[in-house]
């Protein structure tokens, strides 16, 4: 990353009102605040159903300062594009488009008019806050909900199938930047999304975002559980850009280092109450090969 | 200038006439030769838009709903599965009042896969929020494109130009196609009241409660009723609107006359047939026929239907002894879905005549011209109103 942004030189101008009615410790309300101070208020955004619906408020009022056009839940990518298809009809130069989804709207329902628009180089950002389940119907399972995840749809044995890499599979459109970052690390996903905005083409930016009503752990640890994800090395920050890969902010400087056990992570949260040891040691030991191929 | 086109050929030119900024489509038979005439302008430099190739009809019309909202002219087109495979963005688009129009070449739906003509597609989203127009034939095809914009830009309503996929969509036949400068006066450029803009943020289609609710200034905002009510509201003024468009059309191109219903032989009718699209062309030869041999047959082709225009229909309808409602859709376990409508209309009127309902043409099975002779003359010869079942015609086990 070229330059780093602190604190201190973060834009101060809000671009989403105080009080929104996500649950208080949301992630969610961290990257999206952060967020589109990055992208700034030359921006439309698009956002299907989730909690990002419910966090920029009910009619007649909004939360957030930004034009957002609420599309349906499979819709994203699809109407991201209709946007600036309209904006270039209408030869309106240099306006962000960006498309704000969660996980389900990403990588089960919105997956397919998302990989349209990625194969074919429409002109956005699209940022994926990954809450690991559908949180806005009440903890559903989804596509990136992790093994072993108690939801209301896998409500006994955990979740059994392992989460899907959406970033893996838009990084297989061969798309110019994608892109994974943390709502623990609000500076490193601002970064890269004002990175994103240089970019020509499609971008595509994945959030881990803690969820303390989902995930079952105290709202005053949201950024400490998001941390723990990426010093257990299970959730790892990197970037493709222009299809070169790298390790970046806090996870480059874990190459190298004394992971911290996955355990630490799962034992932080109740959806884990039902995971085994043996697919706790499992865990551990991807974890552990993925970081030796990093290593090499 | 006259040419000898197909149907798809006079959608597209219509849609190219009226400069759509944004077209997104996705191909299915019948209506896919007008996707590649449509992407043939564009790529060749003929029309100035944005062509979307999109992954599916959701999509498509995802893409139409959000260029709409950003304040560009947005077109797509579909048929059979593509336009129930995208049937939640065609609530959508009326619901946001987006004054998006789609031609769908109408064609039987699945299962079992069937690729040829009947009307079961946009009859099942009836209900949806959009404007139905149906043509007869090519002239009508290009001309109710053109109109469908201004009516939908006008209105804020989405409008669906429906035309027999095959019958219109595939065949051959000579129509007008109208000067383009002619077609700039008639059809000024879209200027919406609002659109997406930075520097004048909105946040379009919020969750809105079911009762009203101030906002930050204590006014009143409408909730989910309201402005549900409203496009109810909107939807009968259109029929308004589209009287003063078809004289404003006329006036310009010398088309036009008849924007509700196209009678043809109903003034001295005993009995008038009446239908969607093509089929009402074909019934002219059964009426002349018919005439001959004595009884005075008519036939009424119906050019919206939804809004549904009950006070023109029962003006023709209202003093003939029967009228016959024929139709290749049918809403199941109950009758055909315009009959249902031709009787709600005609049940204010005193003496009002028997309503029959004939189902045909389903899947694509030939409408022969003697078959529909028979079942008009069936009709008119029977003493009294037979039940409302529909009856079937063409039907061979
Ligand atoms: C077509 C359709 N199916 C289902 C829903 C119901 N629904 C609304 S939000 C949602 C889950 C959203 O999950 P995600 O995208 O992960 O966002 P989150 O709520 O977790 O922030 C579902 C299932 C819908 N609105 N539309
Ligand atoms: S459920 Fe989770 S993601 Fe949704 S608002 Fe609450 S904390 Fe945020
Ligand atoms: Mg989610």
């Amino acid at each position: 990353m070229s330059e780093k942004t602190s604190i201190l030189n973060l834009p101060e101008e809000e671009l989403v009102h105080s009080g929104s009615r996500a649950c208080s410790g949301c992630g969610l309300g961290i990257i999206y605040r952060i967020g589109l101070k990055a992208l700034g208020k030359n921006t439309i955004l698009v956002v299907p159903p989730s909690c990002l619906t419910v966090l920029q408020g009910l009619y007649p009022i909004a939360s957030t300062k930004l034009p957002c056009l609420n599309v349906t839940f499979a819709s994203t990518g699809a109407a991201a594009t209709g946007v600036k298809a309209a904006l270039n009809a209408l030869n309106k130069k240099g306006i962000t488009v960006a498309g704000w989804a969660g996980d389900g709207g990403t990588s089960d329902i919105g997956l397919q008019s998302l990989s349209g628009a990625c194969e074919r180089g429409e002109e956005f950002i699209y940022i994926c806050y990954d809450n690991e389940a559908y949180m806005n119907t009440g903890v559903q399972r989804s596509g990136t909900t992790p093994q072993g995840a108690v939801t209301t749809t896998t409500p006994i044995k955990g979740k059994l199938q392992q989460k899907k890499d959406v970033p893996a599979i838009i990084a297989g459109h061969g798309i110019n930047y994608v892109a994974t970052c943390s709502a623990a690390y609000p500076l490193d996903l601002y970064d890269k999304i004002k990175k994103a905005t240089t970019i020509p083409a499609t971008k595509y930016i994945h959030a881990h975002t803690p969820c303390p009503s989902g995930w079952g752990f105290d709202p005053k640890y949201t950024v400490k559980i998001g941390r723990l994800a990426i010093e257990t090395g299970l959730y790892v920050l990197y970037e493709i850009e222009y299809s070169k890969w790298r390790l970046t902010g806090p996870s480059e400087k874990l190459l190298n280092k004394k992971l911290r056990p996955v355990r630490d992570y799962f034992e932080a949260q109740t959806r884990f109450k039902s995971i085994t040891s043996s697919l706790i040691s499992q865990v551990q030991k991807q974890v552990d090969e993925k970081w030796a191929g990093f290593a090499s | 200038m006259h040419i000898i086109e197909t149907g798809n050929v006079a959608a597209a030119t219509g849609v190219k006439l009226a400069r759509a900024q944004v077209v997104a489509a996705y191909p299915i038979t019948p209506q896919t030769p007008l996707t590649e005439k449509l992407s043939e302008f564009v790529e060749s430099g003929k029309m100035e838009a944005q062509y979307i190739p999109v992954e599916s009809e959701h999509s498509a019309l995802s893409v139409c709903i959000a260029a709409a909202s950003t304040g560009a002219r947005a077109f797509t087109a579909t048929s059979s599965n593509g336009l129930l495979y995208m049937s939640e963005q065609v609530h959508w688009a009326a619901g946001a009042r987006l004054p998006i129009v789609m031609c769908v070449a109408n064609r039987a739906v699945g299962a079992p896969w069937n690729i040829w003509n009947d009307q079961q597609d946009s009859i099942s989203q009836r209900d949806a929020g959009w404007i139905q127009m149906y043509a007869s034939d090519h002239q009508h095809i290009i001309d109710k494109v053109i109109q469908a914009f201004y009516l939908a830009e006008k209105m804020k309503i989405p409008v669906m130009v429906c035309y027999d996929g095959y019958l219109l969509s595939h065949t051959y036949m000579p129509f007008e196609i109208p000067d383009e400068a002619m077609v700039d006066s008639f059809l000024p450029p879209f200027s919406p009241d609002y659109a997406l803009d930075p520097g004048d943020p909105q946040n379009l289609n919020t969750v809105t409660l079911p009762d009203v609710r101030e906002n930050i200034h204590g006014d009143l905002a409408p909730g989910y009723m309201e402005i549900r009510r409203s496009l109810h509201e909107d939807m009968r003024c259109a029929i308004v609107e589209l009287g003063e468009i078809d004289k404003k059309y006329y006036e310009i191109f010398g088309r036009g006359g008849s924007p509700y219903v196209e009678a043809y032989k109903c003034d001295d009718a005993s009995f008038i047939a009446v239908c969607l699209g093509s089929l009402s062309y074909h019934l002219r030869d059964v009426v002349d026929a018919l005439r001959v041999e004595g009884i005075k047959m008519g036939v009424s082709g119906i050019q919206i239907y939804r809004p549904f225009p009950d006070q023109a229909l029962v003006d023709v309808l209202k003093s003939a002894k029967g009228v016959i409602v024929l139709e290749k859709a049918i809403s199941y376990g109950n009758q055909g879905a315009l009959f249902a409508d031709v009787k709600a209309a005609l049940y204010p009127v005193k003496e009002r005549p028997f309503v029959h309902n004939y189902i045909l043409g389903l899947g694509g099975r030939e409408i022969k011209t003697i078959d529909l002779y028979n079942a008009l003359k069936d009709s008119c010869t029977a003493s009294e109103a037979k039940v409302d079942t529909p009856r079937w015609i063409g039907l061979k086990l």
